[in-house]
């Protein structure tokens, strides 16, 4: 077969022919993932939930609802029902007061506020010091505690939070994201003047990325 | 194998004197900041300097033995020195293995690499002193206070530097003047009772060091003054613009790693630049990007940042800022 | 040179990464643990086979001036199925190469055989050269990633078998430069003896 000529004609039509063959395939493929895609972000969310909260039988995805957390936005809440009892809920919640970009984090409450268990969904955070606020070591401790009576604040600030070594800043987020849950679900998205997160209501808090890392 | 100096690729080791003479000197100069620490540390600072000298050497040794296979030039005393500065910049709690992984990251990668002494583009005890920083940020970011001999090696009681107490309470709202109750007075500092690196604690001594060094003719006044010199306008800019949201120049001066780093680090014959000009602007830039890094970076101190990014330029410098040749005529536009 | 070169040349020879140090985004930024180092090598491979293919096929219809045009929007086009592909069946591995999935289509070593090599032979030849390419680019990124694994994080596979960290820097930007410079001094003093 002899090489095509470089005409105006040949060259129109075969990229045109090219494009149109990609794109078909394109399309197949898009229709034919499109369902796994869906169900496997599903199940990432659910598993995140299954995680925080004590058991379910309902499907927490489908009766969602936003709480304000009274900063002008809202957060995710899920909750999950035992045989139509309410059990406990999932929020996703999120800081802006981490050492590198927004921390994501699911925490889970009891219907009274206790906390029944937290994980971490997605940070940015320093490997081998921030990364440790997703270990046992740290956030057992928030296991079983009521944010009511137990100040989310680090040792550093006067409270009862051991910070992990070497990165307060993580841990002082964590903390934040925590009590933003808390607040919003619980306190009607109120702060209360005393947790040490009011501050970083402060929209220029955002460029605080900082310190005590040497 | 002779003493002289071998004949390299430039950056070319300045005088006439030898390789080991020089290092020598530097040895002793670094002898005052030694045993400050030593005073100050105790036996953490004994152990981490032997350690960190020994196996500097060790490492050398047995690269150019067994890897390179070329001749064996520990005695010109390179080793010694990397890793005593290595050393000085390690907190005196240092775990033992990890001060050894530090002299091999700076022997072996950082200069051997290259190939040894002469040839290696940035300093090889800040790159240890960087490598372990990022790799250990716990390990290197507890500091043991000041208690001599009364406490041992490994159960030092820690805390933050007074560069770190400053850095944090600024990003967390309070006053310089406050916080200037939570860290040893000046003259504390300049004699160095404070947390830190095991070398960079006494002003004083290093001080010492600086003024044998100069008459020695060991170094010139060039690199350390102009860092210290760029380093002291910008914080008191800095100062003098918002004083209760900067420490004054003074303190910074005297604390973190800054004189360590003029005196010593940043005037490394192979990864300094040749000529006084360029000298000057090579110094600058070191005094300008730790201020920068000081206070508007992530960590509360940038010394060895600053040295390592200069040295990156040296090559560039060498190249573009020489002197003007004996009888060469200036070209009237 | 007969198939069989063709095939293994990319694992020593003309490793893409290794000896022909092409690639290098992907082979800097994905190699934090073994798993992702190989994740990515394959869904490079992937890319390749389809692209090398494809492009010996039509390589004689397509007039010379639209050449890369065309070869842009096919490789473009299987970095879209693989990026699809992975999102719906490894959702975990695709969120941890996250953007580098899509970047498949700006790497060298894609367009350099297809432009190189596959629009000048024949169908068989380029489909061995680019499996043998694709493999030989999964092998380098796995041996990198399980170094940085091992060195970084005391795992292999995910597997740990030290408690607390390793050597944090390998697990970050500047570790990755350290040990892809001594994997490729390590491979040139081989291939000089």
């Amino acid at each position: 077969m002899a090489k095509t000529e470089s005409t105006f004609k040949n060259m129109v039509l075969t990229l045109t022919l090219i494009a149109f063959v990609a794109a078909t395939c394109l399309g197949f493929v898009y229709e034919l993932t499109k369902k796994p895609i869906e169900m496997s972000a599903l199940k990432k969310k659910l598993d995140a939930i299954k995680l925080v909260v004590p058991e379910f039988t309902n499907n927490p995805d489908e009766e969602v609802f936003r709480v304000a957390t009274g900063e002008g936005d809202s957060l995710d809440v899920y909750p999950a029902k035992k045989d139509g009892v309410l059990t406990g809920y999932a929020v996703n919640t999120y800081t802006k007061s981490g050492f590198s970009g927004d921390i994501h984090i699911m925490a889970g409450f009891k219907p009274d506020g206790t906390i029944n268990y937290i994980t971490v969904l997605e940070h940015k955070e320093t490997p081998g010091l921030g990364t440790k606020m997703d270990e046992p070591a740290f956030k057992n401790q928030f296991i079983g505690k009521n944010p009511s009576d137990f100040v989310l604040r680090v040792n550093k600030d006067g409270g009862p939070v051991d910070a992990i070594t070497a990165a307060t800043i993580s841990s002082r987020a964590f903390c934040d994201a925590v009590q933003r849950a808390y607040n919003s679900l619980f306190a009607g998205g109120e702060w209360d003047g005393n947790s040490g997160s009011t501050e970083s209501a402060d929209p220029s808090d955002e460029s605080e990325k900082e310190k005590s890392k040497e | 194998m002779s003493n002289l100096l071998n004949v390299s690729p430039s950056p070319h080791v300045h005088g006439k004197e030898t390789t080991r003479k020089l290092m020598l000197g530097v040895v002793i100069a670094l002898i005052p900041a030694l045993a400050a620490s030593i005073y100050f540390f105790g036996w953490g600072a004994i152990i981490v300097t032997i350690t960190a000298v020994l196996s500097c050497v060790l490492f050398e040794y047995l690269i150019q033995r067994f890897l390179l296979k070329k001749a064996i030039t520990i005695t010109d005393g390179s080793a010694v020195v990397t890793g005593l500065l290595l050393a000085f910049n390690l907190p005196s709690n240092f775990p033992v293995l990890l001060v050894i992984l530090g002299s091999l990251v700076a022997i072996g990668v950082a200069k051997m690499t290259f190939g040894g002494l002469g040839n290696n583009p940035f300093n090889p005890a800040l790159v240890g002193r960087v490598f372990m920083l990022i790799s250990f940020p716990v390990q290197m970011t507890t500091w043991p206070v000041p208690s001599g001999f009364s406490t041992g090696y490994a159960d030092a009681v820690t805390g933050a530097t007074p560069l770190a107490v400053i850095k944090a309470g600024i990003k967390g709202g309070e006053q310089v003047s406050a916080l200037m109750d939570q860290v040893p007075s000046h003259m504390q500092l300049f004699y160095g009772y404070m947390g830190g690196s095991m070398g960079e604690i006494a002003a004083a001594a290093l001080l010492i060091g600086f003024a044998y060094m100069l008459i020695r003719k060991i170094i010139t006044w060039h690199i350390p003054v102009s860092v210290i010199g760029s380093f002291l306008i910008f914080t008191t800019i800095l100062w003098l613009a918002a004083p209760e949201k900067n420490a004054d120049p003074l303190f910074h001066l005297l604390t973190g790693g800054i004189l360590l780093g003029a005196i010593y680090m940043a005037t490394d014959y192979v990864t300094s630049p040749m000529n006084p000009k360029a000298m000057i602007i090579y110094g600058c830039g070191i005094g300008i990007i730790t201020v920068v890094i000081r206070v508007f970076g992530a960590y509360p101190e940038g010394v060895s940042f600053a040295i390592l990014i200069m040295n990156a330029f040296v090559p560039l410098m060498n190249t573009y800022i020489k002197p003007k040749r004996f009888g060469e005529e200036v070209k009237n536009g | 040179m007969n198939q069989l070169q063709n095939f293994t040349k990319g694992f020593f020879r003309e490793n893409p990464l290794l000896v022909l140090v092409l690639g290098l985004c992907p082979a800097l930024a994905t190699t934090t643990s073994a798993i992702n180092g190989l994740g990515m090598g394959i869904a490079t491979t992937f890319v390749l086979l389809g692209s090398n293919t494809v492009v010996s096929l039509i390589s004689k219809m397509v007039p010379d001036k639209v050449r890369i045009p065309s070869f842009i929007v096919i490789i473009a086009s299987f970095v879209t199925i693989v990026d699809l592909l992975m999102n719906a069946y490894v959702p975990e591995l695709y969120e941890k190469l996250g953007i580098f999935i899509p970047l498949i289509v700006v790497n060298c070593i894609v367009l350099g055989r297809a432009e190189a090599f596959a629009s000048k032979n024949n169908l068989t030849t380029a489909f061995l050269d680019g499996l043998g390419m694709g493999l030989g680019f999964t092998m380098a990124l796995g041996i990198l990633g399980a170094f940085r694994e091992i060195a970084g994080s005391g795992a292999i596979f995910n597997y740990k078998f030290i408690n607390g960290d390793g050597i944090l820097v390998f697990v970050l930007a500047p570790g990755a430069f350290i040990a892809l410079g001594y994997l490729i001094a390590f491979i040139n003093r081989i291939r000089k003896t």
